[in-house]
């Protein structure tokens, strides 16, 4: 079986899957690297290397969110695997909004560094200008907003992946093994 | 019979010069003609310079005896700018400024000495981060006249070192960054 690139309507392709993971490790890495270098002191080391890398990998990541739309758009979507209605639709909102989110999170990053019309630098190989600078309190409300919008985000994730489990481990549907690039247990296909 | 009693009031004021000639200065905020700088060691290695963009305040004196002058002055605090987004968001929080919890510092002066030359010394109390404490401005007068446009302006400089610990900023920016340089330029436009 040749390896497949993009999606059908039974199976994820090799790079919707890839995307899916570097999304989710990148997400969850921003998150943890986020917490904890908000209160690193003048001090220490990671006072300027920590967030510089956060934005690097925030940046990086919007480009890949981009990618990952205009795949999304152009190939085919994998049919869901539960047969209730109420598990489609909730899971359809869940994506939708984690999708929603993770742009959002990344808008709002951008807003806090670039409001005093500072770029930012992707480790130091280019730069994404800033492009809407000095509103009234736009670092402090960019900031409020990442914070808690990232947190949503979090909280969301925990759904989702608890929702895979279920569907893995109750349900015993393809439905976590086949973002995995399984081939499936031949359920539902 | 108003007339008698407005010109009875007239006679009154006019009997007590040195009460005439008090004149009062609102700072010139709209078009931005007063503003308050500071100054910061970086590691001891250079300064950074920031201001305060929103603040607003007068000044009252009588030319004939500069020690009954008196100033007022209100900072809005979140209004703190360093030309760095991140830093000034970092400056507004509960590390230095905590702008939520005290969106207002105030300095309302309590005397006034004239040292003679165009320079003097306004003491007052500085409340800043919740912690009032009295402190001294050096003040040079820099100059006052008509403007073009039918107003009475005048103008002074002062500078005053705070302790950022005195006002219970603490958040540890290395020895040589424990005081700060306060520089205010401040044109008032007679009432």
């Amino acid at each position: 079986m040749p390896i497949r690139l993009k999606n059908n309507y039974t199976h994820f392709g090799l790079i919707s899957i890839i995307l899916h993971w570097l999304v989710a490790i990148s997400v969850f890495s921003l998150f943890i690297v986020g917490v904890w270098m908000v209160d690193l002191g003048y001090y220490d080391e990671g006072y300027h290397q920590a967030p510089f890398i956060h934005k690097s990998v925030g940046m990086l990541l919007f480009g890949v969110l981009l990618l990952r739309l205009i795949w999304q758009i152009a190939n085919p979507k994998p049919a869901p695997l539960s047969d209730k209605s109420i598990e489609v639709i909730l899971g359809n909102i869940t994506h939708l909004t984690l999708s929603a989110l993770v742009f959002a999170v990344c808008i709002s990053g951008y807003l806090i560094v670039t409001a005093a019309d500072a770029g930012i630098s992707v480790f130091n190989l280019f730069e994404i200008p800033a492009m809407i600078t000095n509103l009234e309190g736009q670092e402090d409300l960019a900031g409020i907003w990442h914070w808690y919008l990232a947190l949503t985000l979090m909280l969301l994730t925990a759904l989702h992946t608890t929702a895979a489990l279920k569907h893995h481990l109750i349900d015993k549907n393809d439905t976590l093994t086949r973002m995995l690039g399984g081939r499936g247990r031949g359920t539902k296909n | 019979m108003m007339k008698l009693f407005a010109t009875a009031l007239l006679t009154l004021l006019l009997s007590f010069p040195a009460y005439a000639k008090v004149e009062v200065y609102d700072l010139d905020v709209k078009g931005a003609h007063a503003s308050i700088q500071f100054k910061i060691k970086h590691l001891g290695y250079s300064w950074l310079f920031g201001r305060f963009n929103k603040l607003e305040g007068w000044m009252s004196g009588d030319q004939a005896d500069p020690s009954t002058s008196k100033v007022e002055v209100s900072i809005d605090t979140s209004s703190i700018d360093s030309n760095h987004a991140e830093r000034d968001k970092h400056l507004r929080s509960a590390d230095f400024l905590d702008v939520k919890k005290y969106p207002k510092a105030t300095f309302v002066s309590t005397k006034v000495v004239d040292n003679g030359d165009k320079t003097g010394t306004i003491y007052g109390n500085l409340t800043l981060h919740g912690v009032t404490k009295q402190i001294q401005i050096e003040t040079k007068f820099v100059g006052q006249g008509e403007d073009p446009w039918g107003g009475y302006r005048a103008g002074f400089e002062g500078t005053t070192t705070l302790k950022l610990a005195d006002f219970g900023i603490t958040y540890n920016l290395g020895p040589a960054s424990t005081f700060v340089e306060m520089m205010l330029f401040v044109e008032g436009i007679r009432r």
